[in-house]
């Protein structure tokens, strides 16, 4: 396959000192995508490799590492075409350089996917500048030089040399104007299983988070924000806190000026919190406690908001003291009145007027939290005219913003390096905590670490929201699926996607959007929206099928085959032959049409973040309780890079998707959290999760998609409709442990 | 504050702190051993789980004045080189993702294997029941226990 270079500026290369080369590329340059984030240019050089003169490969990885395994797999890609032996390649992480880099997020499950041109492209040149130099020394054609596992050959002379031995004269060569890249035939590591670059480190506990960041000089900090959404402080005394040994400080900060230009990732939920500083954490934890605040509910008010990509945007945020009760009661009540229409295909009034039957099913989900092992955490230390600030972020490009914004510095002098994430799932995008930790730093004029408690951290905010959607259909006289409506909506985000399966496949289609209002603060939580919507939508499926007597798997297929051969519809944004492929792929490797006596199974296939899923669940009955047996997952993110690791996260995607189905709740009372830690918000456990999972890839060459996200909007209803087959009952609200399920 | 004498990872360590203080954030805050987690301070998550005698126990929620005399050891303790049979099988097994909690799971697997050097798929969910794992590497980590037992 050639490659044509003519964006030269996308990579040089120059010689290091002291010997070896370096190039200089872009790690994302295939951004193609036609729907979500085409209005971010990739068009610097933002990524390096260095060959040194004894042959070892670094590569430097941009994004921060939180568990989805990029700062192996990533690499991987670049020494597929650079032509070397993986073990010969160390990963360095970089610090956040928005000079030089670009796209250093998670989120989105886009890391490969954008890497993938940037990433081949690196390698393939410098291996080709290392043949040019490998002709010119030997004097012979460049088509004659071969490479293998980081050495150059002849092999009619019988000539063979190291790549670092000619990495500096490589490096002088003119960029070459195209460059081939390597066939799938030919790789030897992209679709190799290689182990995780940092295990060794986390198996011996070295390697490092930020809460692990412990300075000379540095005080730890924590805050105290009020208790319940709807409130805000009016006062504090301190006086009983400050006599505690070890605490040097108490007082209140304003997280965000009221002139504060909030962008996409600037959700705060308090926006006046009591900060409590001392020389070590269990002495502030305790002073905590002792801290006397009195709170006072806060008037309505709006926000301006600049979200990425889009019109900016004025958000609600009501006065109130919210149960979640009342958000259900208030979104059964707007889904009747408030309704604003997405997507009309056909003349759906008529096809509901006319129907046989109607199936009518309302399905709900609570607000979730993140729950990241690691709660929020940052250090900074904030002199006046450098922030430095250190920590595990998703989209440090944006917090570096945000400080330098609340600061009132320029941004070039706010420092961020990068650490580890104990886990992010969307709650690390956000970074009031960083803004926190800064404006603490700032004002006691010393290096500090903010640590939030688990309370602090489960009762802070931004929350997957709550949702509901109502599903409707009509049977014509012909026993068909004529018509589809969904009503869809939830607290501050409605969860639809009018342009997903089964549009398309439904001559007679109407999808309704709308939201409530809540001064609980929401944000992204892995696979937003698709993490409630592809649940209620496999399962209206897997009940309308049942109503038609067919085959769940052959029904979707049906409606997939109609989406394919003569499309309803013009926007529908995913593509069915690949949506069915894995549904085909699940069907034969989970054995679909050998059913076993006393297995009960439920099926669900899910389209989302370029990648698509299906996933068979199957369960048992054991004293009477359900017991998942087995889970057979099916996924299409094309060309597969690390096969064991991908297989790892989707395995973690679906019994995260199984226990969120299943436990996953945060509450409210009168605005307060009745979960605040893990004694009372339930996380799946090993004896909860499924005995086994097995995981297939389907073989193509389409450039690779993401892997974070997709495969766990599907656990939620292949799960619910296996329960429904072992127990009878159709569930309908998570979370299920709740709601019907023993 | 009183001066309390712990032995941690074989070696003796003399620290002032208040006696109450969890023996958590003496090891994170005092000792710099920060490879013990913080997860959730009641006991309810096994991020911060050490071996005192031998015994998987919570630091998070172990005043430190009662430990005087007792063996400490930490996930930086567990083995010299990083050889622990549990270790090999989690990097074996590719265990972590995010790898926050992985200390604690570890931890808690090497105290199971040493009173128990066969343990059925119920003692391995019984004795793992107090570690989660928010990325969901729960059947990785019962395959790598068991890959453990057979190397132990």
């Amino acid at each position: 396959m050639n490659k044509s270079l003519n964006r030269r500026s996308f990579i040089k290369s120059s010689a290091l000192v002291g010997g070896g080369m370096m190039v200089n590329f872009s790690f994302f340059t295939s951004c193609n995508s036609q729907n979500d984030d085409s209005h971010v240019k990739w068009n610097t050089l933002n990524g390096y490799l260095k060959i040194a003169s004894n042959g070892q490969v670094t590569i430097m990885s941009p994004n921060p590492e939180g568990g989805q395994n990029v700062k192996t797999s990533m690499p991987m890609i670049v020494a597929e075409e650079l032509d070397v032996d993986w073990k010969d390649v160390i990963v360095e992480q970089a610090p956040l350089d928005t000079e030089l880099y670009q796209r250093q997020f998670i989120g989105g499950s886009n890391a490969i996917r954008y890497g993938w041109d940037g990433l081949r492209r690196a390698g393939a040149v410098a291996r080709h500048l290392l043949r040019e130099a490998a002709a010119l020394t030997w004097d012979v054609p460049i088509e004659e030089i071969k490479t293998e596992k980081g050495k150059l050959y002849h092999n009619k002379s019988s000539k063979s040399i190291g790549y670092g031995d000619l990495a500096s004269k490589a490096a002088e060569l003119t960029m070459p104007s195209d460059i081939e890249f390597k066939s799938s035939e030919q790789y030897h590591i992209i679709g190799t299983s290689r182990k995780n670059v940092d295990s060794k480190k986390i198996v011996t506990g070295q390697a490092l988070y930020g809460i692990d960041i412990y300075e000379q000089g540095m005080l730890t900090a924590m805050i105290i924000h009020p208790p319940a959404f709807g409130l805000k402080l009016k006062s504090f005394d301190a006086g009983a806190a400050l006599k505690l040994p070890g605490i040097t400080d108490v007082f209140s900060i304003k997280v965000l000026n009221d002139d504060f230009l909030r962008l996409h990732f600037d959700t705060c939920s308090f926006l006046e919190v009591v900060a409590v500083i001392g020389e070590s954490t269990w002495q502030v934890m305790n002073a905590k406690k002792e801290v006397e605040v009195e709170w006072t509910p806060f008037d309505t008010y709006s926000e301006e908001r600049q979200f990425w990509g889009r019109d900016p945007q004025t958000l609600n945020i009501p006065a109130g003291l919210e149960s979640s009760t009342d958000h259900f009661v208030d979104m059964r009540a707007a889904s009747k009145q408030m309704n604003k229409e997405v997507r009309k295909d056909g003349i759906p009034n008529t096809a509901f007027a006319k129907a046989k039957k109607i199936i009518e099913r309302t399905y709900t989900g609570p607000h979730l939290a993140h729950n990241c092992m690691e709660p929020m955490n940052f250090f900074a230390d904030v002199k006046e005219h450098k922030a430095v600030l250190n920590g595990p972020l998703q989209k440090a490009e944006f917090t570096q913003k945000a400080i330098a914004n609340r600061l009132g510095i320029p941004l070039e002098k706010v420092e961020i390096n990068m650490t580890r994430l104990g886990g992010g799932y969307g709650r690390r995008s956000y970074s009031h905590w960083a803004v926190e930790a800064a404006v603490i730093s700032q004002k006691v004029n010393a290096p500090i670490k903010l640590v939030y408690t688990r309370e602090d951290d489960m009762t802070g905010g931004i929350y997957r929201p709550a949702y509901m959607a109502t599903y409707k259909a009509a049977i014509n006289d012909e026993d068909d699926l004529h018509a589809i409506h969904i009503n869809a909506g939830g607290t501050n985000e409605s969860p639809l996607y009018a342009n997903r399966f089964p549009a398309g496949a439904i001559d007679n289609y109407l999808a309704e959007s709308w939201t409530i209002d809540s001064n609980i603060s929401i944000g992204s939580f892995r696979a937003p929206r698709s993490n409630f919507i592809a649940c209620a939508e496999q399962c209206f499926l897997d009940e309308i099928a049942e109503e038609l007597g067919k085959d769940p798997i052959d029904f979707r297929l049906a409606l997939l085959d109609r989406a394919a051969r003569n499309p309803i519809g013009e926007k529908n944004d995913y593509n069915p032959n690949r949506l069915a492929g894995v549904l085909k792929l699940v069907r034969n490797k989970s054995n679909w049409n050998q059913p076993r006596s006393a297995i009960y199974r439920g099926v669900a296939a899910y389209y989302c973040h370029n990648s698509y899923s299906a996933q068979v669940v199957e369960v048992s009955i054991e004293d009477g309780h359900p017991v998942i047996e087995n889970v057979y997952c099916a996924v299409d993110c094309g060309i597969l890079i690390n096969p064991d690791a991908a297989k790892n996260l989707a395995e973690g995607a679906i019994i995260d998707g199984i226990g969120n189905a299943l436990f996953g709740q945060l509450s409210f009372v009168e605005g307060i959290p009745q979960q605040q830690n893990f004694h009372q918000y339930r996380m799946i456990r090993m004896k909860d999760a499924p005995k086994n999972i097995e995981v297939f890839f389907v073989e193509n060459n389409i450039d690779p998609t993401g892997l974070g996200e997709p495969t766990f909007p599907p656990a939620f209803g292949a799960l619910a409709n296996a329960l429904y087959q072992a127990t009878g009952k159709r569930l309908y609200d998570q979370p299920f442990s709740m709601n019907g399920y023993i | 504050m009183a001066t309390i004498e712990l032995s941690i990872n074989g070696q003796q360590k003399e620290i002032d702190v208040d006696p109450n203080t969890p023996l958590l954030w003496v090891l994170r805050d005092h000792l710099d051993l920060v490879g013990t987690k913080y997860g959730c301070g009641i006991a309810q998550c096994g991020a911060c789980t050490v071996h005192v005698d031998g015994v998987a126990m919570r630091s998070c929620s172990m005043p430190v004045q009662g430990l005087a005399g007792k063996k400490i050891t930490t996930i930086e303790g567990l083995s010299d080189n990083g050889d622990h049979p549990v270790q090999q099988a989690w990097i074996a097994h590719d265990v972590p993702q995010c790898g926050y909690c992985q200390a604690g799971q570890i931890m808690s697997a090497a105290a199971l294997l040493k009173k128990n050097a066969n343990p059925s798929d119920q003692d391995i969910d019984t004795a793992m029941n107090g570690n989660i794992c928010r990325c969901g590497t729960y059947t990785r980590i019962k395959a790598a226990i068991k890959t453990a037992a057979k190397n132990s």
